[in-house]
């Protein structure tokens, strides 16, 4: 598999986690190091980021996990902003995973403000992850802007619906030149090896996760999927033959070539 | 502008009522099988007819809950300023006519509040209230109260008499997070029954007041009603439309339910409640609240027994206090219980309701809530 690049880091990983709904920070804990994710998103709504004690921060201290901060709560591009430059100071890292949800019910990203915020952070040096709708020209809009991948949503968060916007992440994914994570609606490590098999760089998973039964076997369970999806992607997936192809209309067409081919 | 007052108004009260009790469980049945439920299956799933599916609903209130929720159940704690109050409100200790020691804090005694808490225990997120009196506890006094909170706490919500969107706004600007107001009754013709005196009679002004709260833009709005003082299957319905009235209106706003509950008591001179609901009927009521709506906060209080907080805890609930002292300066001064608002059921430490919460597999989340993600908070946050 190959590894994927992003901004100035390198990850053998394709999956993300999220460290938000687990039934504790230890099982958030052992779910993540069985993920064997590399990037974990961490809500600053939920952290103390001037405690060096916080206790959500603390379990997250595993080898080779990189903390990829949200703005998840602001309402516009301004208070995330000014949210990502208290999180870059307090926890030494310029990733920032750009949240501007201002619909509280659905959690819908709010495509006018997340441009904004996105032109405005690049040019403060954050290397910023937007999610986003699935709009296939939105995503090409961060893009110019400096986004360093683009963060479409497959369903709304916590639906686990899957893949419900396929028809645009394949769109967003065919023409796209920064990586395109999926996130959001992911429920089940199908979906994850769908997004893979489509040809997404990476998924980002949390609910399907973390309300499991057993959150630590869930996330291997993800794990296997994203590799095997990746591995079909890059092995090239054999394509559809829908019906038998024995005569067709065009058969004689075709056959009227054979002198000249 | 309509408000809520003017939809509630196509509404009739008795009407709604009979289209509840006439509820079938076929009716039970259909609500059960949607994903998004109408106002009609609202109706069938507080009706008598679901009693007989309770397992039922607890199930998918439950799996909603955590799929939407997490594994979390979020803590807070109030902490009571003042409980002078110029309403007279039947079924309320604070009553103006009761002849208690009145106290309002000072901002010293406000200080110390916070400092015990914050020494005690874990919560960040802390809940102030009042009794309604603009003279003892005017909307400055609040946004003092607010300034001193940010020092300790990462959000500050507030429960005191309706204010108007202008006012809510200048607290807004000083931290506050959300604010809960309950309209008790939506029964307008049996309002003035309960509240006998004072600006609370106004029953116009309350039912408006989440329009005035949403236009101010508040983070999140929390309803409830009384149970026991009218039907209450009935109140659940206006209620349930307030609150799809409001999801609409004020798109940008979360929302809560409480459902305090009145219990019967035999003391002397005590409000009894002419509707009585049962542990049972409370937990069909959570969940038919869940069914309404996925992303509903629910929050139960320590009114509620701990044997019954328990048992509920995973089939809706996502907030809940702990440890709470309902008389002014509670928490300073532990032994001084003559002031209360009324009787705590559950009067276990915090601690011991994080016990709880963990043996049930949740986590008790302390802070979810920065306040500088606040536009109004930047530059002078926590």
């Amino acid at each position: 598999m190959k590894p994927l690049k992003i901004a100035d880091k390198t990850f053998t990983s394709r999956l993300f986690v999220g460290t938000g709904k687990f039934g504790s920070n230890d099982l958030m804990r052992e779910a993540v190091a069985a993920s064997g994710s590399q990037l974990v998103t961490v809500a600053l709504k939920r952290v103390e980021i001037e405690n060096e004690n916080d206790d959500l921060l603390a379990h997250l201290k595993l080898p080779g996990v990189n903390l990829l901060p949200n703005t998840s709560g602001v309402r516009n591009a301004k208070e995330a902003v000014f949210a990502a430059q208290l999180a870059r100071e307090a926890l030494q890292t310029n990733w920032l995973k750009l949240e501007i949800h201002p619909d509280p019910r659905y959690l819908l990203p709010d495509p006018v403000e997340t441009l904004r915020a996105t032109e405005e952070l690049v040019r403060l040096g954050f290397v910023v992850m937007p999610y986003i709708q699935a709009d296939p020209v939105l995503c090409k809009r961060l893009e110019e802007a400096g986004a360093a991948c683009v963060m479409p949503l497959g369903a709304p968060i916590g639906s686990n619906k899957g893949l419900a916007t396929r028809e645009f992440l394949r769109i967003i994914i065919e023409q796209s030149n920064v990586p395109v994570v999926v996130d959001a609606g992911i429920g089940a490590p199908s979906h994850a090896a769908e997004a893979m098999e489509m040809g997404a760089d990476a998924v980002l998973v949390n609910t399907a996760i973390a309300v499991s039964e057993n959150p630590a076997e869930m996330a291997r369970a993800f794990r296997m999927a994203v590799e095997a999806g990746r591995m079909a992607r890059e092995a090239k997936l054999a394509p559809v033959i829908s019906g038998a192809q024995a005569s067709s209309p065009v058969t004689p067409f075709l056959n009227d070539l054979n002198d000249l081919l | 502008m309509e408000t809520f007052y003017d939809v509630q108004a196509r509404y009739d009260w008795e009407t709604v009522r009979k289209q509840i009790y006439a509820c079938t469980p076929a009716d039970v049945e259909r609500a059960l099988e949607k994903e998004r439920i109408t106002m009609d299956d609202f109706a069938a799933l507080v009706s008598p007819a679901a009693a007989g599916y309770m397992k039922e609903m607890a199930a998918k209130s439950y799996a909603v809950t955590r799929r939407r929720f997490g594994n979390v159940i979020q803590m807070y704690v109030p902490l009571y300023l003042s409980n002078f109050c110029s309403n007279q409100c039947v079924y309320c200790g604070f009553n103006c006519s009761n002849k208690i020691h009145r106290v309002v804090l000072n901002e010293d005694e406000i200080r110390r509040e916070a400092e015990a808490i914050r020494r005690k225990y874990k919560f960040q997120h802390i809940l102030l209230v009042t009794g309604e009196s603009p003279a003892k506890a005017s909307v400055e006094y609040m946004g003092r109260a607010i300034e001193i909170m940010k020092e300790y706490f990462s959000q500050v919500s507030l429960e005191v008499q309706p204010l108007e969107a202008d006012e809510y706004r200048y607290l807004m600007d000083r931290g506050l997070h959300a604010v809960y107001v309950y309209q008790e009754t939506y029964n307008e013709a049996r309002y003035p029954v309960y509240h006998l005196k004072g600006k609370k009679r106004n029953f116009r002004y309350r039912l408006e007041t989440p329009d005035r709260l949403g236009e101010a833009g508040m983070y999140k709005i929390g309803l409830g009603n009384l149970i026991g003082l009218e039907d209450w299957r009935t109140e659940a319905f206006f209620m349930s439309l307030h609150l799809r009235y409001l999801e609409t209106q004020y798109w940008q706003s979360k929302y809560c339910f409480a459902f305090p509950r009145l219990r019967p008591y035999a003391g002397e001179g005590a409000f009894n409640p002419n509707y009585p609901a049962g542990e049972k009927e409370l937990l069909q009521l959570i969940c038919a609240y869940r069914l309404l709506s996925e992303d509903l906060e629910l929050s139960i209080s320590t009114r509620e027994s701990s044997v019954y907080r328990d048992k509920i805890m995973p089939f809706g609930v996502t907030t809940m206090s702990a440890g709470s002292k309902t008389m002014p300066g509670g928490y300073a001064d532990e032994d001084d219980t003559e002031l209360e608002q009324f009787a705590i059921n559950d009067d276990r430490t915090p601690a011991q309701v994080e016990a709880a919460v963990r043996a049930k597999g949740f986590d008790p989340v302390w802070k979810d809530w920065s306040l500088y993600l606040q536009e109004s908070c930047i530059g002078n946050a926590r």
